[in-house]
């Protein structure tokens, strides 16, 4: 911040607004998206035409849809954020109706030559109602029960819908993201410390319960727990992608075997690998160096967007800004935690490398959201 | 929006502080990542690059068991054998020539052939397995898995290969297996990986392709630990597969036999059905193929020759042939007339050996002419110049609209290869295909089933059933999948009139057995199992004006390829139908003489299931029924059929 940022009066004007956006973070995307153009193109056998042009075209689409975005003053967006939310929810009732499933268990929806995965538009539509809904409460209200349960249910409606889709590495990020707003807003440590010990308690009755004569639920279910919390107990299902891209992943060692060297091609049993498996041909062929700058990168985008937001003044613009890094950071940090075989196998992509258009697409319109509060904050 | 500076000022306090908290967490959250990351591909890199390249774990398809054919007894028709082969993977073997070379000195692979599949074998992926060599003895296979630690890349294997027990009865309605080839990948959408398996076997003709789905099963999954050089060191886990279905068919293996054999060595075919439930019991063509040579690969010698005969053994001439009906066409035409009114069954038409029309002459097959016909006459002693005068008051649309009905001119909907659609010939037809009207000329040839009229031996077949049991027969070849009975397809009663439908049936009884009938040398005298029928003779060629001057050649002067094609369609017994035959010899000359009796015996032999007693023939020809009887080379299906091993 140049002593001549404080001396403005007033949010920058026109074209002028360009001076004042957030460019190291502009820089900072597309070199993440870069990376993973490399990476479709490597993964694709060495064609660009198969996965690499088509999210090319994505990220232009996505980048032009940012700058417009942001060249819009943030209270504009503020004032449409419970649309946008309601929006979304209609989206995703229809998808329920309407809607076609795709790979896994995410459901697509198809408008004209449009394909909409509607989770990943509640995903930020859901962080904008917050983010207003905070900005709109007063302050000694935050931590009041009747204030809190509001937006538990601005959350929990969306996240049941996506559960049934099902899809539930999609709605853990609702409630993850949704949970990071209110503790930003500031509501009392003592609801998360509740949730929590409730959450675990709840967790170690049922574990607790197997075999005993009050068994709480069916010994099935219980083996679907197993496999989804150790994938090698069911090799040749679950477990066997979280496997072999353990071993794409480690055997990348220091520099990596060196682009489109990867072995990860010859694992055609890996049905995601274009998509949320990604990072395991990146680690393979770059090698610690390689994964690591990624990680890097992503870390930086996370640090500009904290920092943008401590030092934005306007609550909403803060609040909106936190949340959609956050949001940004459950991406990566679910699907590398998955591929590193540290979770269990969700669906959750790589933030702007995978495959993907929704997920793409969405993510530069949040950024674009990041960046009009950016350029829009109060001097 | 503004709001008051104590407000805000407090609540950026608030989100910095929850801010930096979160950062904070974040933070935690990267470094996790990072010393995660550190510890597989720094401290454990060594580890995963060994699973990676070395002692690796890999995924092997286990091929399903095909499904099994069985006949309507249970009799097995299509199976599957042991096969020992060996296959080379050019990733594991690294040196292929010098492993090449090795191998030929176990077992025998000529220089020419070394060289193709050395050739080929650097061509295609070095990770799939390519076949060397297949259908090794047992001996040439243990030698080659005693020395296998010396050649890498190399595996003998034992898989499942397709095995048609009698051989040449069933080939044309079962077909044959191939392995897949890149034009049947290319035909396949989204292919299953089952057909990336070299020399994966599927069906490429008849039931085997067309019940390809039912008959391949689902693969099963084997996990197994590799060494370096590709060679399976355990089997960690195995999953498997789900064999393909087992059909049963319609067709009855002795009957079929019988058929098949009765045939003999002409170009014809038969097709037995049953008339009260639609199942096709036998159908034949001849001269048939072993099916197991296309399995194996077949020469090129062998292929040609089969390709080139003149008699056709690749073709199933059941129900891809088309021919003139000739004569037996005529009960279409009668019943056409008679639904339209314009003849009664008493009625008489004269016959003077020939109508003139529009300047020309149609002869009747007997010169001298017939006299007066009633329609049970003119099917008994089939005269033509009563289809002649009666087809000129019906017209063709009315008559192929009969035929359709009867099940000809349409595309029957069974499981094998190219079924022929055949033809009913309308004056609509006739103007989109070649442009010019419909005169009734050609109405008179189709009375005839000569013209435009073209019927396989399973319409004529079909349409034998509809008339004997007046209902509508739809033919079937599958009778239960999986032990699942299907049931057979609804025969709604034809709407024909029951005293036209008599009428038709009492002239194809007077055929076999009235004094005057032109099959009565085939009848079949136990009473309770009297056939009724109806011959046919189509001519495929001209007869010239001044070759009728001179006397119409005989056929045994012709070329065989234009003497007359021999037909004849029949049901027994007469009085309750149970079993309905078409039968078409081509080129075998006169459908009284050549179709008729080969006819009968395959409807006795269906009624008696088994070869029947003399008893049921006329006195004079029992001799000879002995004799033919005698010289039959007939299966005993309760005897195994020979292995593949001991015919090699």
């Amino acid at each position: 911040m140049s002593h001549l940022d404080y001396g403005l009066k007033s949010p920058p004007t026109g074209i002028r607004k360009l001076l004042y956006l957030n460019w190291p973070l502009i820089v900072l995307l597309a070199a993440v998206s870069s990376v993973g153009f490399l990476m479709l193109y490597s993964v694709a056998g060495g064609r660009i035409e198969v996965w690499a042009e088509p999210q090319m075209t994505r990220f232009a689409a996505g980048m032009a849809a940012m700058l417009i975005i942001a060249m819009v003053p943030i209270w504009f967006w503020r004032n449409l954020s419970a649309l946008a939310y309601v929006f979304a929810l209609i989206l995703l009732i229809a998808v329920e109706f309407f809607g076609d499933v795709g790979m896994g268990a995410q459901r697509w929806l198809e408008i004209g030559p449009l394909r909409l995965q509607p989770s990943e538009v509640m995903k930020i539509a859901l962080v904008m109602a917050l983010a207003a809904y905070y900005d709109w409460l007063d302050l000694e209200r935050t931590s009041r029960l009747v204030w809190v349960i509001l937006p538990v249910l601005l959350i929990l409606v969306p996240t049941a819908l996506v559960l049934s889709q099902p899809d539930l590495g999609t709605s853990l990020m609702l409630v993850m993201g949704g949970g990071i707003i209110m503790f930003a807003a500031g509501v009392s440590l003592w609801y998360f410390g509740t949730v929590l010990a409730i959450g675990i308690a709840g967790i170690w009755a049922v574990l607790l319960s197997r075999g005993t004569s009050w068994q709480l639920l069916r010994d099935y279910q219980y083996r679907r727990i197993d496999v989804f919390l150790d994938p090698a107990s069911d090799p040749l299902g679950a477990g066997y992608n979280i496997t072999q891209a353990q071993i794409a992943l480690g055997s990348g060692g220091w520099a990596g075997r060196g682009f489109m060297q990867g072995t990860q091609s010859r694992l055609n049993f890996l049905p995601e690998k274009h998509t949320d498996f990604i990072f395991t041909t990146l680690a393979e062929e770059f090698g610690f160096i390689g994964g690591i700058s990624l990680l890097a990168l992503y870390t930086l985008i996370l640090a500009f967007c904290i920092h943008s937001a401590l030092s934005n003044k306007d609550r909403y613009a803060a609040l909106l800004t936190l949340g959609i890094g956050a949001t940004f950071f459950l991406y990566f940090g679910v699907n590398m935690g998955m591929v590193m075989g540290l979770l269990p196998v969700v669906g959750v992509p790589l933030p702007l490398v995978s495959y993907g258009g929704t997920a793409m697409l969405i993510l530069l319109m949040a950024f674009g959201l990041v960046q009009s509060a950016h350029v829009h904050r109060p001097r | 929006m503004r709001r008051s500076p104590r407000e805000t000022l407090e609540s950026t306090r608030r989100i910095s502080r929850r801010g930096l908290m979160l950062g904070a967490i974040q933070a935690g959250t990267v470094a996790v990542l990072t010393l995660r990351m550190r510890s597989m591909q720094l401290a454990h890199a060594d580890e995963y690059r060994l699973l990676s390249e070395g002692n690796s774990i890999k995924i092997r398809l286990i091929p399903p068991a095909r499904g099994l054919i069985h006949d309507r007894n249970g009799y097995l028709l299509a199976g599957n054998e042991s096969n020992y082969r060996v296959t080379i993977t050019r990733e594991d073997a690294g040196d292929v020539a010098s492993v090449f070379a090795q191998l030929r000195r176990l077992i025998a692979i000529s220089d020419a052939e070394a060289e193709t599949m050395l050739a080929d074998i650097r061509r295609r992926s070095p990770l799939t397995p390519f076949t060397i060599a297949d259908r090794l003895s047992w001996e040439e296979f243990s030698r080659i898995a005693v020395n296998a630690p010396a050649l890498p890349g190399i595996t003998p294997e034992v898989g499942l290969s397709r095995f048609y027990p009698r051989a040449a009865d069933f080939a044309h309605s079962l077909g044959y297996v191939g392995p897949v080839s890149d034009f049947d990948l290319g035909r396949i959408e989204d292919p299953d990986p089952l057909l990336r398996i070299p020399r994966f076997q599927i069906g490429k003709i008849g039931i085997e392709t067309k019940m390809e789905k039912a008959l391949r099963g689902r693969a099963g999954i084997r996990r197994v630990e590799v060494n370096s050089a590709g060679r399976e060191m355990r089997e960690l886990s195995r999953q498997e597969g789900v064999p393909g279905d087992t059909l049963q068919l319609t067709l009855d293996y002795r009957l079929q036999n019988y058929v098949q054999t009765r045939l003999g060595t002409d170009s014809a075919s038969a097709v037995v059905m049953d008339v009260t439930n639609g199942d096709i019991l036998a159908m034949a063509s001849a001269p048939s193929f072993d099916p197991n040579l296309f399995v194996r690969g077949i020469s090129t010698t062998a292929y040609r020759a089969l390709n080139e005969d003149d008699h056709r053994p690749l073709a199933d001439k059941s129900v891809q042939g088309l021919y003139p009906p000739g004569s037996t066409y005529k009960m279409v035409v009668a019943l056409a007339a008679m639904e339209a009114g314009v003849i009664e069954p008493k009625e008489t038409v004269r016959c003077n050996g020939y109508v003139e029309v529009g300047g020309r002459k149609f002869h009747c097959w007997r010169p001298a002419g017939h006299g007066n016909m009633t329609l049970q006459q003119s099917l008994e002693q089939s005269c033509d110049v009563f289809y002649y005068e009666v087809s000129q008051r019906v017209g063709i649309d009315r008559i192929s609209d009969m035929a359709r009905r009867l099940g000809i001119g349409l595309r029957h909907d069974l499981p094998v290869s190219a079924v022929a659609e055949g033809l009913a010939p309308t004056t609509a037809w006739k103007k989109r295909r070649y442009g010019r009207d419909w005169v009734v000329g050609d109405t008179l040839n189709s009375a005839i089933g000569q013209g435009y009229v073209l019927t396989s031996p399973l319409q004529l077949a079909v349409m034998a059933a509809r008339i004997a049991s007046g209902r509508e027969v739809v033919p079937r070849l599958i009778r239960s999948q999986n032990g699942v009975e299907i049931a057979p397809l609804d025969a709604p009663p034809l709407e024909i009139a029951p005293e036209y439908l008599a009428a038709v049936r009492a002239g194809m009884e007077a055929v076999v057995n009235a004094p005057r009938g032109t099959a009565l040398a085939s009848r079949i005298v136990t009473a309770s199992l009297r056939m009724a029928g109806k011959t046919g003779t189509s001519q495929v060629r001209n007869i010239s004006a001044a070759e009728r001057e001179s006397g119409v050649s005989a056929n045994e002067d012709l070329p065989w390829e234009q003497r007359d094609h021999a037909l004849f369609v029949a049901y027994a017994p007469a009085d309750a139908p149970k079993y309905a035959v078409a039968l078409v010899v081509e080129h075998g000359g006169g459908g009284s003489a050549v179709a008729a009796p080969q006819a009968r015996d395959m409807l006795l032999f269906a009624m008696r299931g088994g070869l029947p007693p003399l008893s049921d023939y006329p006195e004079n020809q029992r001799t000879r029924i002995q004799s033919q009887h005698d010289a039959m080379d007939l299966v005993d299906p309760d005897v195994p059929p020979p292995s593949a091993s001991e015919r090699a």
